[in-house]
């Protein structure tokens, strides 16, 4: 593998926003996941919950509520908006007042027709979804106090909707309450404190499942409007339920990150009538739980604490595989950083502004496994923040560390960077019309053109000199299938570009035509980084299932060694990781080596050493050292992988062949977070 | 003539408890019928020939019992009288028993079968004999733990659906690396179907919906910190009751999972946990040899038996002389007092007086030598804490007795008494001087008196201070008068006169270091015994010569205080032998080989209350006194005689005779007395039968002197009967069928002053009640006006004839 002089970096004080909503297409698959900056995440559950889409957020405008329509997808947030998102193009469609204060819940009847409000003013407002947008249809009557949680009959007749209190049961067609459902605080509880249905739940016999600020999950007779059941499950809040398809599993979040399941059982076996019980209780989270989805074969939750926890409900999976472990995803699936190797610079992406850092140097040799003394610290040159109130959707860094391109949903903006002594900064004030956005950006190796994407998966190619930026042209796609683009990459000769959109496809463009010259042919699975060699000029691409593609842009076909790879097939432990590779690079001294990495480990694939046997050891680098040299070779396999470093944001080779490591210890995002609630433990 | 099998195991709480008005446990080798009001143990079911494994009731009948044995048998029991019904033989050793109300006539044991152990279903043949083989076994199931909370009967619903849960230790001992999540004990819900599992970790799942393939659930409750040991549901499945080491009763809510109760300081490990049928009353039983009784959530009753704690510390068992009671290591901090005649522990003393925390790996306060005086009235007591030498605690304290108290009280402590911890402790038997010496590993003896200070309070304090060359001492041993003090110092035994404290002689008998010392008593006072590692030694300080010695591995040495004998168990080749003799005489007086299997720990002669007069030349060494001992796994051993074993089995056949009629005083008062007429009437009148009519009025009167007053008839009506109990009657034919209504009117009356007693507990009376009385609230009341009502005239005519 060789040695390294490694920057260990971890100035990057990345900060996932907390998991708010979560909403599931079960169609498509898709799993929607709000965060509480009101950005916005695609996951795809037969993709291996590859984060496909990312919305950015917008200051000020947090979601409270997300509710699919068939295939689109609405939002609500305290700013009393209803919001409906443009999947292709990664952006808001539309926003809509609903003209009730702010809004605290939203959900979308089963039919896909009907999109319910609940609103601070007590009002539940109805909205018909058409074709081209919502229209406000009726209000159901209207109550006092804020309606804080709702919930659809399967049949659509009817609406639930729980308030401080209260479980008020509408008649969706006469906009009538039918029940009125009082639920009473716990026992011992102060009565200043009201008991306050954060969620509700109903099933297709009537039944009406609650979940309160006292900690209970109670269960009621729908039809004649009594409570059946009550499950006291914590001393905090349960904050949100999920019910399978099949309505037999019931999950429900608590403050204490607990995730509760019930199952509707039969009490004696063999008898038809059946309870509600409560059975498993997971603890995989350590701040509340706000979201929860219950995905018949998984439970998935999400909370203050930013993770995404995909937990597998074993006893309904017949094979198990890395398909059916535990999961949880803490980091986004794409680049936050991005790095000049020349300049030694390195550019990071936060919510709304950018910083730039200078590595630091250091000096002497020591031992593998030392730390070196630092000549000079890394240096923070730039805070760079945006203007407006949007997120910063993508950025870059041009090789040279002359150019910074930071680009929101609505406006991209272009700087010269000058750092020699004095830093000095200047934005480039004239941008060509057509380049008022990009969802990905990219700079050639020689830092003379800038590649922006934009809408339906075209490119704006621009090129960049001291005076300023003019446009070139704009490739365009073969076939448009409208995607937007998610990542891209430009070879090191400057010959080739190459664009891979949420389709799975990638296309890929001669620069020096001008034109489309071919696309490779579509995977089932989306890609998760690539990147073109630039020796042989071979695109290769990591998939989100883990599998390793190589291109030959110049044979359009797959290499040899490709080739090799899917018919030996790939070892066992690669394919069972649960995190995607988010960047590939090349070594540039040997363009044979390709170095790759995910969230617990990097590797260094060489590609002239023999593919590893099915059963032999995987991450073997320990082993290696401890035989003898000549054993060496003959044990050693083109996989290289080191687990040194963890919570990897970012791994690059620079031009000295030392390597930058981003590290972001979960710990310190823990560390950051609010104080979860008090929980009594043991002997403490 | 003392047999094998006249070993009897003196052991309490058993390993399974049952209830109605009665807790029935079993205890050793029979089974204890308490009451759960008053404590106190109803009968005693014998006849099992080895250890009760099991006991259940009989879910045809709820008046009857069975248990299991490891001697194969099956028995079935009248409860309430105390009765054998029916004896199946199934011929295995059988180690846990349980029933199904859905199967009458089936019971399920488990046996061993090869290497392992097998669930067994056994059809109850339905014949009339007493004794009947089960021959019809069927498995059930194969390769299941052979501990009772290992297997549970769930009630299913269909009666085709038969639930039995067993767990297989090794094959789902864990999935998960690290997590110690062995199952422990189960339990089933007596009305749902869903499973109770304790497991190692303290985890308590609850199973259900376990018919499906794969889509079994279970819910986790986590409170214990250590392994479950026992489960039970309540009979309407409301709660789950939990135990393990913390000594906690934890009470779980079926319907509300995150509610609990608790019970805590329950003073011990609980092993088994049983629920009475009504639901009204728990009862723990615990590891330290103790019943627990609870009801509505709260300690009724303690039943107490022989703390068995985890070592006995104490290098010598003690007797009590005031109360007879055996004094051992009782509670972790405490000394018992246990009463070997009554099998019950007469009281605890807290020796260290500080909280016990139940967690492994903690080194708390032990008690580790007591001894007492001569009368009593002073006790001596050593507590330890840590082994090393650094963290070495340990203090002394005297205890006087305090005569209106009727208990020890704290005279003196004295901290860290010695440099190093104390290896033997002992009183002087002399009258006048109480005087203590303790010997420590700091190479020295200390010699601690009662000082007789002007103020009232007197506190001890050391006197002399002794060591001899440097060298450890290893024991000490004052002589039958106490005119000597033998202190044995590695090999050598240096004797003292504890007068002067002058260094009167040494005994020396290389090699080996002296382990244990006696005194000969009585005649042989003048022998000196040790023992060393191979040896055992007898020196006559008369001569101060060693008179004999015999190559043997001692492990206990005990005298007799009451005769010359000393007992010596000598281990062999993994077992103990017992041999009895006098030092004076070369051959021994009794040996028996294999008397238990590994070491005996400690050993002593209890005196008896009434002298046997065996002239047996073998059981002779028995008759002023009984040998208990303890063996390595705690049990306390004891020889008896067959006379006695014979003894108690006539007792027990009276009793069986009688049982056809309810026993109450009055009845034994007078149904005896009618029985002994009817025996006199039917058989020919013999002069022998004339003498033993004698004892039988010895009971009579017994009856009457033991029975409360406040029960008995006004006096006036007894004294004829009492004093023609103590005649010699010859009664006319003519009399008897008067008689014999007159009796059945007492009998009826009898009869329903039990069902008084028993409160709830049963409709057993036969009708004929002439008055019922209208409320039960003053019954004895009433009782005696109904019995003043009866005409008592026969008595009158018994006078006169």
């Amino acid at each position: 593998m060789g040695e390294f002089t490694v920057h260990r970096v971890r100035f990057f004080h990345y900060m996932p926003s907390a998991v708010r909503a979560l909403a599931f297409q079960p169609q498509r698959q898709k799993i929607a996941v709000a965060r509480t900056d009101g950005s916005l995440e695609i996951l795809n559950r037969a993709d291996h919950l590859f984060q496909e889409k990312v919305i950015p957020g917008r200051e000020q405008r947090g979601t409270e509520a997300l509710a699919w329509a068939g295939q689109r997808l609405f939002s609500a947030g305290l700013n009393g908006e209803l919001v409906e998102y443009d999947m292709q193009e990664l952006r808001e469609k539309y926003r809509l007042d609903a003209s009730g204060g702010p809004v605290w819940t939203l959900t979308c009847n089963p039919q896909g027709t009907r999109l319910a409000v609940g609103c601070e003013d007590g009002t539940v407002k109805l909205f018909e979804v058409c074709d081209d947008g919502i229209q406000f249809e009726r209000n159901l009557a209207k109550q006092k106090g804020r309606i804080l949680s709702l919930s659809w009959h399967p049949s659509g007749s009817r609406l639930v909707a729980g308030m401080a209190g209260v479980i008020w049961v509408f008649d969706a067609g006469t906009g009538q309450s039918v029940h009125r459902l009082l639920v009473e605080r716990g026992t011992g509880a102060p009565r200043s404190k009201e008991c306050v249905v954060w969620s509700v739940v109903c099933l297709s016999d009537g039944t009406i499942v609650s979940g309160d600020s006292s900690g209970n999950v109670k269960v009621w007779d729908g039809d004649t409007g009594t409570l059946i059941r009550n499950h006291q499950v914590t001393k905090w809040d349960v904050l949100a339920l999920s019910v399978s398809q099949d309505e037999t599993s019931l999950v429900a979040g608590t403050s204490e990150g607990t995730v509760v399941q019930f199952q509707h059982l039969s009490v004696v076996l063999g008898r038809e009538d059946k309870e509600w019980v409560q059975t498993r209780t997971f603890k995989n989270h350590t701040h509340d739980v706000r979201a929860v989805l219950e995905l018949d074969t998984a439970v998935v939750s999400g909370g203050m604490d930013t993770q995404l926890v995909v937990r597998p409900l074993l006893d309904k999976i017949d094979v198990k595989t890395s398909a059916s472990a535990l999961r949880k995803i803490h980091f986004p699936h794409r680049r936050l950083v991005s790095c000049s190797r020349t300049a030694r610079l390195l550019l990071f992406q936060h919510r709304i502004h950018l910083e730039l850092w200078r590595l630091g140097e250091s000096e002497g040799t020591g031992v593998p496994g030392s730390s070196l003394p630092i000549k000079r610290k890394p240096e923070k040159l730039l805070h760079l923040k945006t203007k407006g109130e949007e997120h910063i959707c993508c950025s870059a860094l041009s090789p040279c560390g002359g150019w910074v391109v930071v680009s929101t949903v609505t406006n991209l903006r272009l700087y010269r960077l000058q750092c020699d002594e004095t830093i000095s900064i200047t934005k480039v004030s004239k941008l060509p019309k057509v380049v008022s956005s990009a969802n990905q950006i990219c700079f050639s190796s020689d830092s003379s053109y800038l590649f922006t994407a934009s809408t339906c998966s075209s490119v704006h190619v621009l090129a960049l000199s001291q005076s300023g930026c003019t446009f070139v042209c704009t490739l365009k796609p073969k076939s448009c299938s409208g995607q937007a683009i998610l990542l891209l990459t430009a070879s090191d000769d400057g010959k080739w570009l190459a664009a891979a959109n949420a389709d799975h496809e990638v296309q890929v463009y001669n620069l020096q035509k001008r034109k489309a010259y071919c696309t490779v042919p579509v995977y089932s699975s989306g890609v998760t980084a690539m990147s073109i060699n630039p020796a042989t000029n071979n695109l290769f691409m990591v998939h989100a299932d883990q599998q390793i593609f190589e291109f030959s842009l110049e044979q359009k076909q797959y290499t040899d060694w490709s080739r090799l790879v899917h018919r030996k097939g790939l070892h066992p432990q690669w394919l069972e990781r649960d995190t995607p590779v988010t960047n590939v690079t090349f070594s540039p001294r040997n363009p044979a080596h390709v170095i790759l990495h995910d969230m617990y480990m990097f590797c260094i694939i060489d590609q002239t050493l023999p593919l590893p046997e099915r059963n032999s050891q995987l991450v073997n680098q320990l082993t290696l050292r401890s035989l003898p040299e000549k054993e060496r070779r003959a044990h050693s396999h083109a996989f290289k992988i080191c687990k040194t470093f963890k919570e990897l944001l970012f791994v690059e080779l620079l031009e000295d062949q030392s390597l930058v490591v981003i590290e972001r210890p979960l710990l310190d995002i823990t560390a950051q977070l609010p104080p979860p609630v008090r929980q009594k433990k043991f002997a403490t | 003539m003392v047999e094998q099998t006249d070993i009897r195991v003196v052991r309490c709480g058993g390993s399974k408890i049952c209830f109605s008005t009665f807790l029935i446990c079993a205890s050793g080798d029979s089974v204890k019928v308490f009451s759960t009001r008053t404590e106190e143990c109803v009968h005693v079911l014998h006849g099992h020939a080895n250890q009760v494994t099991g006991v259940a009731l009989n879910p045809a009948n709820h008046l009857q019992v069975y248990s299991c044995s490891l001697d194969g048998t099956v028995r079935l029991w009248d409860f309430i009288d105390g009765i054998l019904i029916k004896t199946f033989t199934v011929g295995y050793k059988i180690s846990s028993i349980y029933v199904s109300n859905k199967h009458i006539g089936v019971i399920f044991i488990i046996l061993p079968m090869q290497k392992h152990f097998q669930l067994v279903a056994v059809r109850l043949p339905s014949a009339l004999e007493q004794e009947l083989e089960a021959r019809e076994l069927s498995a059930v199931l194969s390769d299941v733990s052979p501990v009772p909370a290992c297997t549970a009967f769930g009630q299913g619903v269909s009666p085709s659906c038969l639930i039995f849960v067993c767990f297989r230790f090794k094959l789902k001992a864990t999935d998960k690396k690290g997590a110690r999540n062995a199952f422990t004990c189960v339990a089933c819900h007596p009305k749902d179907d869903c499973i109770a599992t304790g497991h190692q970790d303290g985890k308590i799942r609850l199973w259900r919906n376990f018919n499906q393939k794969k889509e079994y659930t279970y819910s986790t409750q986590h409170w214990h910190h250590n392994a479950v040991s026992a489960l039970c549901f309540s009979p309407e499945g409301m709660h789950l009751l939990s135990g393990g080491v913390e000594s906690v009763l934890v009470q779980w809510h079926c319907k509300e999972v995150n509610k609990k109760n608790f019970l805590p300081r329950l003073g011990g490990a609980i092993a088994h946990i049983c629920v009475s049928p009504d639901g009204q009353m728990y009862s723990t039983s615990h590891t330290n040899n103790k019943i627990t009784i609870i009801s509505s959530f709260r300690v009724s009753a303690v039943i107490q038996g022989l703390v068995k704690g985890a070592k006995n510390k104490l290098p010598h068992l003690m007797i009590d002389p005031r109360t007879k009671a055996l004094v051992l290591n009782g509670k972790p901090g405490h000394l018992q007092f246990y009463s070997l005649e009554r099998d019950k522990q007469l009281y605890s003393l807290d020796i260290v007086q500080q909280e016990y925390i139940y967690q492994a790996g903690l080194d708390q306060f032990e008690v580790v030598k007591a001894a007492l005086d001569g009368t009593a009235s002073w006790l001596a007591t050593v507590e330890q804490r840590g082994s090393k030498i650094s963290s070495l605690e340990f203090s002394l304290k005297l205890w006087s007795f305090n005569e209106k108290a009727q208990s020890f009280e704290l005279n003196t402590t004295i901290t860290a008494p010695h440099q190093n911890m104390i290896t033997a402790m002992c009183f002087s038997p002399a009258m006048d001087t109480t005087m203590l010496v303790t010997v420590a590993k700091d190479d020295q003896f200390k010699v601690w008196l009662l000082g007789s200070d002007l103020d009232e309070q007197t506190s001890w304090s050391c006197e002399h201070l002794g060591s001899y060359h440097g060298l450890q001492p290893t024991n000490c041993c004052f002589s039958g008068d106490g005119s000597l003090l033998a202190v044995s110092f590695a090999e050598v035994v240096t004797l003292w006169s504890p007068d002067t404290w002058e260094l009167l002689t040494t005994l020396c008998q290389p090699p080996g270091t002296i382990e244990d010392l006696c005194f000969g008593r009585l005649s042989c006072s003048k022998y000196l015994l040790g023992t060393t590692t191979k040896n055992l030694l007898c020196w006559n300080l008369l001569t101060c010569a060693l008179e004999w010695s015999t190559s043997m591995d001692v492990c206990v040495l005990r005298t007799d205080p009451l005769s010359e004998n000393v007992a010596a168990f000598c281990h062999n080749s993994g077992k103990t032998d017992l041999f009895v003799f006098r030092p004076s005489e070369p051959r021994p007086l009794f040996t028996q080989k294999a008397v238990c299997v590994g070491r005996v720990q400690r050993c002593i002669f209890v005196p008896r209350e009434d002298p046997l007069d065996s002239c047996d030349e073998w059981s002779q060494w028995l008759n002023r006194s009984r040998l208990h001992f303890l063996t390595e796994q705690m049990e306390l051993l004891t020889f008896s005689t067959r006379a006695e074993d014979e003894r108690i089995l006539n007792s027990r056949k009276e009793l069986l005779v009688d049982d056809s009629v309810a026993m109450t005083p009055f009845y034994l008062l007078l149904g005896k007395h009618r029985q002994q007429q009817q025996e006199k009437q039917t058989s020919v009148p013999s002069q022998a039968a004339d003498r033993a009519q004698l004892p039988q009025g010895c009971v009579a009167i017994r009856e009457l002197l033991h029975t409360p007053a406040h029960v008995l008839p006004p006096a006036s009506f007894l004294c004829s009967v009492f004093l023609n109990s103590l005649l010699i009657s010859n009664t006319d034919e003519k009399e008897l069928p008067e008689q014999e209504v007159d009796s059945e009117k007492e009998e009826v009356d009898s009869e329903e002053e039990m069902e008084m007693n028993n409160g709830p507990q049963g409709v057993r009376t036969q009708g004929s009640v002439g008055e019922a009385p209208p409320s039960l609230s003053r019954a004895e009341e009433k009782e005696l006006r109904r019995l003043r009502k009866t005409d008592f005239s026969w008595v009158t005519s018994l006078t006169s004839s």
